[in-house]
């Protein structure tokens, strides 16, 4: 079977969790076999991963004829597209974009990340799947998340093919509620348009069904699974070891993270403990109100904001932790806690995450209880028995959280809406 | 001649509070009592009353043929006696009948007897004593808690003047062994076992009422003519059920209360007879050992132990709780003694079991947490605080001996000073006599006045004085 998939990140260059689970999603399903992927992202880098899904960057789509000759073609995109893609490409132009802000290629340029004029790169990239759509031969379009929905519902009106989109995340939780009405108004239209809706979790089908007035039987959940940890990663060694326990948040300090609730726990506990630390490594709009917040509760000695870490910097700080925590207020999926059982460290995640549907080895509380949060706290860094049962107990557990699990659901449904049973 | 022999267990734990760990040193009440009064009135009055009302109108109308066994842990009596009196009349009722057997089992339904045999010992006691003072009745039968049995408890069960035992019929101890005979204790002959037909038994607790077992719907008459076919020479059938199977797990709406009041006729049909354990016993003969090297009990598919020892967390608590049994036994704070009891309750570890499919599924039915996790940190919670009471009352620099020779000491001088105040006043006495009888002239009103006068005198005098003298005795 053939897919084409639109999505906006792809590892190692990533923002958030979508690049992540797109990538893992896309190798779980072709480790089921039969599966041909094209993966559609604005910007390659030329470093990704394309053992598993041809990768073409919109950046590197034509939508303005230029006469230029195959060398000139290789020596400027070679390292990212294949030069005869780009002459197929260009044969397939279905306007005149001229225009448009166009390169020496008569391509379009994109940031590939979330920039201040969002929407219109996000027009831009609909405008080059119409050029790909027209191009390539797939039976099925998938469209990760809202930003490529207008290249996805695109691509469907040209060819035809059924679309499937992928709800990793609605305007709803990075709100807190409050949407704003373009945002969800492109989420509308995308799974107005889609003939098949797949979600996270089912905490987030439910906001599909309930606040975009989806018909039920549309929307399916198919969870988040995590990519194996590198042995070198696993043997990373605490770079900080120490006999005080070490308590961390790690995510972008933002409201719909409720690192509030976190900071009020931290008070609990210290007023009883007096060796532990608190890590809210992140950055965000949030993380002022923050860092004044610990000091209005007179526990700044022991609250420690280290700033955004990436990479190894992740594991580093996953590896010094005794606990890692996510009190999400609302939480789509929630990737971070698989990866901090995945170090083997014991995990609080708020009943209000997408990951709580599928885990057991972890200890749920309402993001609003910073009562039970404390409470969990304290009991994992004072009865090493929790915590080894935790640890061990999590460390099998995700162990079988894979995506090629996923990936088949997702095939499933492919050939549930291909009327392939 | 086949008999039926009932055993209905009836216990209901004291379940905890949420209790944080900043209650910890702070609050030392643990228990839910809105949580523990609405569990246990629901049941009360869905299953435990009319079950046993049932029982007792069995008994009229068979004129007493019908029998069976109950066993009461101290804790569901506790709480009859606070949330549900009235069905301690109709205990008493039973006991009166003499169609009904009570046998004994630990008090606080725990699992002293795989750590602590003198725990399991006081406790079996204090439940023999319950049921005496309470119903009058002497236990010579004992089942613990989950029929938990093993080899080397079967010789402290004998002595202590238990006849029988009744244990899990477990299929990987029996082998092609048939759980319906009597069997004795290879590690004490004298100690006969009954062992529990899982199958027909759970065939009523479990199946009763599932509509996608093949056998739905199970008839008295069924039931009765299964029990008929089993080979002549199985004489005797255990059913060992939880009370709460009839109304609670088994809705009365599905006629479990009818099917259990048909069966008496259709046994009659077949010849088949009810007998208490205690009748078993001595009416059967016993036709060969059991040995049972680990623990066998009658919880989840494993039928052992691990239903609340199988995972770190239930390991760790049980082992903190244990460690200070002793100190618990030496004090003598009320308080302590009762939360220590109720702690032990083996519910409490129950609900920690992170076992998963169907054994799991049961774990969570009964379990008042969302999660293994809650149950273990609330517990620990609780034992923390609980562990600090103690701390208190002995502390733990003073190890187990020298704190037995200091309460060896004082109870010895407890002895002393009640041994020379038994000298005084007899020495008190010789002397009012020595009065008495060298002083015949006085008048008879003024003697009876005298001596009381003088008593006490005496008492506010002599004690005083003679102390000193005993502290100066001591002294030399």
């Amino acid at each position: 079977m053939k897919a084409l998939m639109f999505g906006w990140e792809f590892p190692p260059h990533i923002l958030g969790g979508l690049g992540t689970a797109s990538y893992g999603l896309t190798r779980g399903m072709w480790e089921c076999g039969d599966m041909d992927i094209t993966f559609v992202i604005p910007k390659p880098f030329g470093d990704e991963d394309r053992s598993f899904a041809n990768i073409i960057g919109t950046s590197q789509v034509p939508v303005a004829w230029r006469e230029v000759n195959r060398d000139y073609v290789d020596s400027r995109i070679g390292a990212v597209m294949d030069p005869d893609l780009y002459f197929r490409l260009r044969d397939h132009i279905y306007a005149d974009f001229n225009y448009m802000r166009t390169n020496d290629l008569g391509c379009i340029e994109f940031s590939g990340k979330y920039p201040a004029n969002l929407l219109e790169e996000i027009n831009n990239y609909s405008i080059t799947a119409g050029v790909i759509a027209r191009t390539l031969d797939f039976d099925i379009i998938h469209s990760h998340d809202w930003l490529t929905y207008p290249a996805g519902i695109h691509a469907k009106q040209v060819t035809g093919k059924p679309l499937v989109v992928h709800v990793h995340a609605t305007e709803y939780d990075r709100s807190r509620g409050k949407p704003n009405p373009t945002v969800y108004g492109i989420e509308r239209d995308g799974m107005t348009h889609a003939d098949h809706i797949i979600t996270v979790s089912n905490l987030t089908r439910q906001t599909v069904i309930d606040h975009y007035g989806i018909d039920p039987a549309k929307v399916t959940t198919v969870h988040n699974a995590v990519v194996p940890l590198d042995e070198e990663l696993l043997r990373i060694e605490n770079p900080r070891p120490s006999k005080e326990k070490v308590i961390t948040f790690l995510g972008r300090i933002t409201m719909q993270k409720g690192p509030e609730y976190f900071v009020e726990a931290a008070a609990k506990v210290l007023r009883n403990c007096s060796n532990v630390r608190f890590v809210m490594a992140g950055s965000g709009d949030m993380m002022d109100k923050m860092i004044s917040l610990a000091a209005e509760r007179g526990i700044a000695d022991r609250f420690h904001f280290p700033g955004f870490q990436k990479g190894r910097q992740v594991y580093e700080m996953l590896k010094a932790s005794d606990v890692y925590i996510m009190p999400s207020v609302s939480e789509p999926f929630g990737i971070s806690p698989l990866e901090a059982m995945q170090m083997g460290v014991p995990s609080i995640i708020s009943k209000q995450s997408g990951c709580a549907e599928i885990l057991d080895n972890v200890i749920k509380t309402d993001y609003w209880d910073i009562d039970a949060m404390a409470d969990a706290i304290h009991a994992i860094i004072s009865y090493p028995a929790l915590y080894k049962q935790m640890r061990e107990d999590g460390l099998a557990e995700v162990a079988q959280i894979t995506w090629d699990k996923a990936g088949q659901k997702v095939i499933n449904i492919y050939n549930k809406v291909l009327g392939r049973g | 001649m086949k008999a039926i022999c009932f055993n209905f267990e009836i216990h209901q734990p004291f379940r905890l509070k949420r209790y944080r760990f900043f209650d910890i040193g702070r609050d030392h009440y643990y228990y839910d009592d809105f949580l523990n009064d609405d569990i246990f009135e629901r049941i009360a009055r869905q299953s435990y009353v009319p079950a046993a009302e049932t029982i007792l109108k069995m008994i009229d109308a068979t004129e007493g043929r019908f029998k069976c066994s109950i066993a009461i842990s101290g804790t569901a009596f506790e709480q009859f006696e606070r949330y549900c009196s009235e069905f301690i009349d109709l205990l008493k009722r039973m006991a009166d009948s003499g169609c009904v057997e009570f046998v004994a089992q630990p008090y606080a339904y725990s699992l002293a007897s795989l750590t602590d045999p003198e725990e399991f010992a006081d406790q079996v006691a204090a439940t023999c004593s319950m049921l005496h003072n309470r119903l009058g009745v002497k236990p010579k039968i004992v089942r613990n808690t989950e029929l938990i049995y093993f080899d080397d408890l079967a010789p402290q069960l004998v002595q202590m003047g238990f006849k029988g035992c009744l244990t899990e019929g477990a299929k990987h101890i029996l082998g092609w062994k048939s759980p319906n005979y009597v069997y004795t204790a290879a590690s004490a002959p004298k100690l006969k076992l009954l062992l529990r037909n899982a199958k027909l038994s759970d065939d009523i607790a479990y199946r009763f009422s599932d509509s996608s077992w093949p056998e739905f719907p199970l008839t008295a008459d069924k039931y009765i003519n299964w029990i008929a076919s089993t080979p002549v020479e199985e004489q005797i059938v255990n059913i060992f059920l939880n009370m709460e199977t009839f109304g609670d797990m088994q809705p009365a709406t599905s006629g479990i209360f009818a099917f259990l009041e048909a069966l008496p006729r259709f046994a009659a049909e077949h010849g088949i007879d009810f007998v208490t354990p205690s009748e078993a016993i001595s009416k059967i003969k016993a036709v060969g050992e059991l040995s049972v090297v680990h623990p066998i009990s009658s919880a989840d598919e494993a039928r052992d132990t691990s239903a609340w020892l199988g995972n770190r967390l239930q390991h760790e608590a049980f082992d903190k709780l244990y460690s200070v049994a002793e100190r618990v036994r030496k004090c003598n704070n009320r308080a302590l003694k009762q939360d220590w009891q109720y702690l032990q309750t083996c519910d409490h570890f129950f609900y920690m079991s992170t076992k998963r499919k169907a054994d799991g599924s049961m774990h969570a039915l009964f379990s008042p947490y969302e999660t293994p996790f809650a149950a273990f940190t609330n517990y620990m919670n609780v034992l923390a605080d609980f562990l600090m009471r103690v701390e208190e009352e002995f502390p733990s620099k003073v190890d187990n001996e020298e704190l037995n020779s200091l309460l060896l000491t004082i109870a010895n001088q407890g002895n002393e000073i009640e041994a020379l105040n038994k000298e005084l006043s007899s020495m008190r006495k010789n002397i009012e006599q020595y009065n008495i009888e060298h002083r015949p002239a006085e008048k008879p009103a003024k003697k009876a006045e005298k001596p009381k006068a003088d008593k006490t005198k005496a008492a506010k005098a002599d004690k005083p004085a003679k102390a000193p003298a005993k502290k100066a005795e001591k002294k030399s």
